[in-house]
């Protein structure tokens, strides 16, 4: 007994630094797991009220090219809603849409981005919005350029989003114009690219082609922008990749929308009974 | 000045600065400067060194909470801080009879800059194979290693040149 007390205060330094070390991989382990990491991040009201004072001030430095965006994105939605009034104008429309089977599909939430990270492995993003503003996690958030990732933990006033530039990403896309579709990963090369995989063999496609989110999962809406085809391999194999370069500049955000989908509890239950 | 007012003005600081600016600054789309170790090569030296260990690691908790990234840095700055020690005693050659004296502004440069150098590289080694968690991309992590390194280092002595005359 008395050798052990000995021993522990002559290395009682050694096992101070031996206990922190270990506290500090179990967070990194508990980090690289999905909807694990609690207590170390920057949803917290502490690191995530902090950001949001430091995204205010410089967000007057980005107001310009914002507005910019904003006013080019209303010009594509004026010109899509004068589409829709000439195609109901000209055919006469005789579909009574009865109300109560009709049902809205997709929500969206405006937000804006307060913290930001593309130069890791793992990329997360802060958002100014929470549970109290009606957000879970796995939901989709984009920008009118294109996809930036899915909600993945919420406190209340604040979230967190993994980004698309993450290695556990995996999102469904395809192409515009036809409907083979892969899965979207992240090699975590080059911020500016992202991988298609598993593109059936038989698809063609060639330098230029656009690729959009396919809406085979209950989160992504179908047909929002993702990228277009830049590298395309050589040589067909099982996991046949191309090499995307994205619409969205990562390194440089602001607004963004998060999008709720009202039927992913149905279509859940659906696909589990299919099993 | 008081040496406890000087330590936490020291880890606000050096917090504040690494989580707002140094964060953001990104040169070449990737490469960031980790000044807040600076931290471990201005705590004075003493004997019992478990309350360094544990500022220390606080401080590596905080940076990571604001860039979401699990215990990295936690961990790497808990494993300068401890080694520390030994570097010391190899490059200036002292005992523990010197801590009380001992201040970098008054040794020669070549040896500040031997220890600086190495205990940054550690660090930023550990840094970058932990961001990874593989030795996938083996090549990345030392390129990375060197540049961040350099970016740090500069900074660093920069920022020692600038101070020097105000606080002596």
């Amino acid at each position: 007994m008395q050798q052990l007390i000995y021993f522990f205060q002559r290395y009682k330094t050694f096992l101070f630094f031996l206990l922190l070390e270990f506290i500090a991989v179990a967070l990194i382990i508990n980090n690289y797991s999905f909807h694990k990491s609690k207590f170390i991040s920057s949803t917290n009201f502490i690191t995530g009220g902090l950001q949001q004072k430091s995204s205010d001030l410089t967000e007057y430095l980005n107001l310009k090219s914002i507005n910019q965006e904003l006013s080019e994105e209303n010009k594509r939605l004026k010109n899509k809603l004068e589409i829709l009034y000439s195609a109901i104008d000209t055919v006469k429309t005789k579909i009574n849409t009865d109300s109560l089977k009709y049902y809205q599909r997709f929500l969206y939430i405006n937000g804006k981005i307060i913290g930001n990270s593309f130069n890791k492995n793992n990329n997360f993003l802060t958002i100014n919005r929470g549970s109290n503003h009606g957000i879970s996690s796995e939901m989709a958030v984009i920008n009118n350029k294109g996809i930036i990732g899915i909600t993945d933990q919420v406190d209340d006033i604040y979230g967190r989003v993994q980004s698309i530039l993450n290695s556990k990403s995996s999102i469904n896309a395809g192409f515009k114009n036809n409907d083979y579709y892969g899965t979207l990963k992240w090699n975590g090369t080059d911020y500016n690219t992202v991988q298609l995989t598993d593109v059936p063999r038989q698809a063609r496609f060639k330098i230029g082609d656009t690729i959009v989110t396919g809406g085979k999962s209950s989160i992504f809406p179908k047909g929002i922008p993702v990228g277009t085809v830049i590298d395309i391999p050589v040589k067909l194999s099982a996991a046949n990749t191309i090499g995307i370069k994205l619409f969205n500049d990562m390194a440089n955000l602001s607004h963004i929308y998060i999008i709720t989908s009202l039927h992913k509890k149905e279509i859940k239950s659906l696909e589990n009974n299919n099993e | 000045m008081n040496k406890t007012i000087y330590i936490i003005f020291l880890f606000i600081f050096l917090l504040l600065l690494q989580v707002l600016v140094l964060n953001n600054i990104l040169l070449l789309g990737y490469i960031n400067p980790y000044l807040y170790i600076a931290f471990v090569f201005l705590y004075p030296l003493k004997k019992n060194r478990i309350l360094f260990l544990g500022i220390s690691f606080l401080l590596g908790l905080c940076v990571d909470a604001f860039s979401n990234s699990g215990g990295i840095h936690a961990f790497s700055i808990l494993f300068i801080a401890y080694t520390r020690i030994f570097f010391f005693k190899i490059i200036f050659k002292k005992g523990e009879s010197d801590y009380l004296l001992f201040n970098l502004r008054l040794e020669t440069f070549d040896k500040v800059f031997n220890y600086i150098v190495i205990l940054t590289i550690i660090h930023h080694f550990i840094l970058y194979s932990l961001i990874n968690f593989s030795f996938y991309n083996f090549t990345k992590i030392i390129s990375n290693t060197l540049y961040s390194s350099v970016f740090t280092l500069t900074l660093y002595f920069l920022g020692n040149f600038i101070f020097r005359k105000k606080l002596t």
